[in-house]
């Protein structure tokens, strides 16, 4: 069979950060080629630049045999490549008709538009995907699935060869899935090839021919499905060396500081979270993105409260209903994302280390900058911040800083729960393990620390205990010390062949 | 030094701009016409002084010229119904800031886009007091105007109080919490809940606030003339922001300073005495205040461009 599509040794950085480390990549017509690895493996990444979207810094991509030198998103649709992602990327407030012609008619902005032909090429191309929607309904009033039809519709419109689809049965029910499945596999009896992204094994056994394995940026393998099993899968998803010592753990547990039993919140898609957090611990709390693990944190911090369960600080029943309401409490919530809700980035680094402990700071809400600046100076050198000053705004810092910086913010406050999500995202080696380091510094001063994570190798070597979450529940707890295939597999909902792997 | 770079370019502009009429126009440096010129312009700089806040909490407020009417209209009334000035003041002041929380409400409470609350404010409260008043003014008592005293000595007392206001203003902005959650919440608004500030109160408090200086301006301004206009206001948000936005102020939020706006709204009120000593027609003024509003924004454009380059 042809190849339709040839990626050798793609490479492409963001700054420090290496997202491809040289991927192979290989994609025949009439395949269905599943993708999987870790969160941050590369899969995104390596999709973008099939897209277009990202230009690989090294590395070269041929196309149905033709070598191309850039590859831009304007060129990868005339070439057929189609993508649909697991958020689907139409226009609200635009009519199905109209989505569909934005895609496959030409772009003249002052053409004439035939609204009949407009209609009638909608309706076949939504027949032909097997999809019961009004070519003029609005997309906005179409459900996840059904837009996702569109897209494909759209896809087959343009004459995709080549369709790459993220996660599509993330918001689908059984049986969406299985009419998915159903086009997927008649795309492949006309000759797509199809790039198949998903994180349920289940899936890739059921659809998939091949399937590579990304791991940290680069291939771990590209394998037919049937000379593979889940184990296997698994193993070759995680199976790296630690490239990175972490600090041991020295901390004997203390009195229990946060107790939630059967908590759940109907808006962040939690329910029947059970925990228990003790003084001197870090919980690592695993699991996929999506998997629910920022929404638990963020009922745990009152941003998004719970409407079941109950929670127990320091043996005391109570509600969290609002940040203000879980500082009180001695909880701290470093978010991820911290160039959008860590800091203010506008803001100087010593106001920014303040903002939160201002009741500690300043009891009667009267600002001193003398004491602001010593304190700010004292988080400087504790964190050993590297800034030019604590009156450098935090934007001007780099993003390990930045983070060090949202810690203080928290540490400031003297919680006696921290909650931590994604510390080390986006953070140089060296920054990364100086945060480590930290974090084992608050426990062993008697913090509790819940360490939300998607680096395996971080939950691993950082947790005393480890806490799996997988569509909004937390489906196990781990003892510290288990292995990276056991969490994996907690977090995809395999359970492991009977091997000595599984205990 | 950078953090005021906007703010240290308008005051070298005002510089240039006071140093150019001392040598063009010595005129403008006499004591009684710059002494009402600053009294006029008083009242502006109070409202000035909450526009700051509610910019800074990336905001805007348009209808605060309406506001001013009514404050001005309300105090007139009573002070003609027999009430002290006493009293008066503080009654503008307290009709000034319940406006400002209905505003406040609409935006923080209800999420609604400021400028769209505002501006439907502005029209509301203007035709409002259009049909009570007809257009009428007030006719005010003796004893109100220079609240009694003689002209020099009552513009001497506005320019002392709002001089001590902008100072505790700008303490405040500095020094009080409330101040610094301003600038988070307007810097980023997710942010600041993530860090414990209650974004929605702020801003209610910025626009309460806000409400409160206008009604204090606009008592400044009633006892300055025998009668009150029922229009006195209009026209007003244009000067404020202008002053607000020329002053440094980011209109995205998140920075700009009361010292800054001031600073601003001084370089907007020399333009039409320079004009008037240079024998420059009086109708270039408008055009020259966009002009000089134009120049700010384009600094201030040029500056961002250069700093993300």
């Amino acid at each position: 069979m042809p190849l339709l599509l040839a990626f050798h040794a793609i490479r492409k950085s963001f700054g420090a950060v290496r997202a491809l480390r040289g991927v192979d990549f290989e994609l025949r017509a009439g395949e269905v080629h599943a993708l999987l690895g870790e969160n941050g493996a590369g899969k995104s990444t390596l999709i973008k630049v099939a897209t277009g979207a990202h230009a690989p810094d090294e590395g070269s991509i041929a196309i149905a045999g033709e070598t191309l030198s850039a590859l831009t998103p304007a060129l990868a649709r005339r070439l057929g490549i189609a993508c649909i992602y697991q958020q689907p990327a139409l226009f609200p407030d635009l009519t199905v008709a109209e989505n569909l012609a934005l895609r496959l008619e030409p772009v003249r902005p002052f053409r004439r538009v035939d609204w009949r032909q407009r209609t009638r090429t909608a309706e076949a191309l939504l027949s032909r995907v097997g999809a019961a929607i009004a070519p003029e309904t609005e997309v906005k009033r179409l459900s996840m699935p059904e837009q996702q039809l569109v897209e494909i519709a759209g896809a087959v419109g343009a004459g995709a060869r080549i369709v790459i689809m993220d996660e599509p049965t993330a918001s689908l029910t059984r049986r969406e899935q299985e009419r998915l499945f159903g086009i997927v596999r008649s795309l492949r009896k006309d000759g797509v090839g199809v790039i198949y992204i998903s994180h349920r094994l289940e899936e890739i056994f059921a659809l998939a021919d091949r399937v590579t394995v990304l791991r940290d940026g680069a291939s771990a393998g590209t394998f037919p499905v049937g000379e593979m099993d889940e184990p296997g899968l698994i193993r070759s998803m995680v199976g790296r060396e630690v490239s990175h010592l972490y600090p041991p753990s020295h901390s004997t547990p203390g009195t229990v500081a946060l107790k939630i039993e059967g908590v759940g919140c109907k808006a962040g898609g939690i329910s029947e979270v059970s925990l228990t957090l003790r003084a001197g611990e870090v919980v690592g709390l695993a699991g996929l993105v999506g998997a629910g693990r920022t929404q638990l944190a963020r009922i745990l911090f009152g941003v998004t409260p719970a409407d079941a369960g109950s929670i127990e600080v320091g043996g005391r029943a109570v509600t969290i209903r609002s940040p203000q309401e879980a500082m009180q409490l001695g909880i701290a919530y470093v978010p991820e994302d911290r160039r959008r809700h860590g800091v203010v980035l506008e803001m100087p680094v010593a106001q920014n280390i303040t903002l939160a402990a201002r009741r500690r700071l300043f009891p009667g809400g009267w600002l001193r900058f003398g004491r602001e600046r010593r304190e700010a100076g004292e988080f400087v050198r504790r964190l050993a911040i590297k800034t030019a000053s604590v009156d450098a705004p935090v934007g001007s810092l780099s993003g390990g800083n930045q983070q060090k910086v949202a810690l203080a913010r928290w540490l400031a406050t003297n919680p006696r729960i921290l909650i931590l999500d994604e510390p080390t995202q986006g953070v140089d080696v060296g920054a990364k393990s100086e945060i480590h380091a930290l974090i084992r510094q608050f426990a062993a001063s008697g913090q509790a620390v819940l360490l939300i994570s998607s680096d395996l190798p971080e939950i691993l070597g950082m947790s005393d205990r480890i806490a799996v979450m997988r569509g909004g529940r937390l489906v196990e707890i781990l003892p510290g010390g288990s292995t990276a295939p056991q969490v994996m597999s907690a977090a995809l909902g395999q359970t492991l062949a009977k091997g000595k792997d599984a205990e | 030094m950078s953090r005021y770079s906007r703010e240290l370019s308008v005051l070298a502009v005002l510089a240039a701009m006071l140093l150019a009429l001392g040598v063009w126009a010595p005129g403008f440096y006499r004591l009684q016409p710059l002494l009402s010129l600053a009294t006029r312009e008083a009242p502006v700089l109070v409202v000035a002084c909450g526009m700051v806040l509610v910019v800074i909490a990336r905001q805007i407020d348009i209808s605060v010229g309406s506001q001013f009417s009514i404050c001005s209209v309300a105090g007139g009334l009573l002070a003609a119904a027999g009430w002290p000035m006493v009293l008066v003041v503080p009654a503008s002041v307290a009709i000034g800031a319940m406006l400002g929380m209905l505003n406040g409400a609409l935006v923080a409470g209800l999420g609604l886009p400021s400028i769209v609350v505002t501006l439907a404010m502005l029209v509301t409260l203007r035709q409002g007091l259009n049909l009570f008043r007809q257009g009428e003014f007030v006719t005010l008592p003796d004893g109100v105007q220079w609240f009694g005293l003689s002209q020099s000595v009552g513009q001497a007392l506005i320019l002392a109080a709002t001089g001590v206001l902008v100072i505790v203003l700008a303490a405040a902005l500095r020094h009080v919490a409330l101040g610094r959650q301003i600038y988070a919440v307007g810097s980023d608004a997710e942010a600041s809940r993530l860090a414990g500030i209650r974004p929605r109160w702020v801003t209610f408090f910025a626009f309460a606030a806000l409400g409160a200086l206008t009604g204090l301006a606009a008592a400044m301004n009633v006892v300055q003339s025998p009668q009150v206009q029922p229009l006195s206001g209009n026209g007003m948000e244009l000067k404020v922001i202008a002053a607000v936005v020329v002053g440094g102020v980011a209109i995205s939020g998140g920075r700009g300073t009361l010292w800054g706006a001031t600073a601003g709204l001084m370089v907007l009120a020399c333009i039409s005495p320079a004009l008037v000593h240079l024998h420059i027609e009086a109708y270039w003024e408008k055009a020259i205040q966009g002009a000089v509003i134009l120049l700010a924004a384009i600094a201030e454009g040029l500056r961002r461009r250069r700093s993300d380059a």
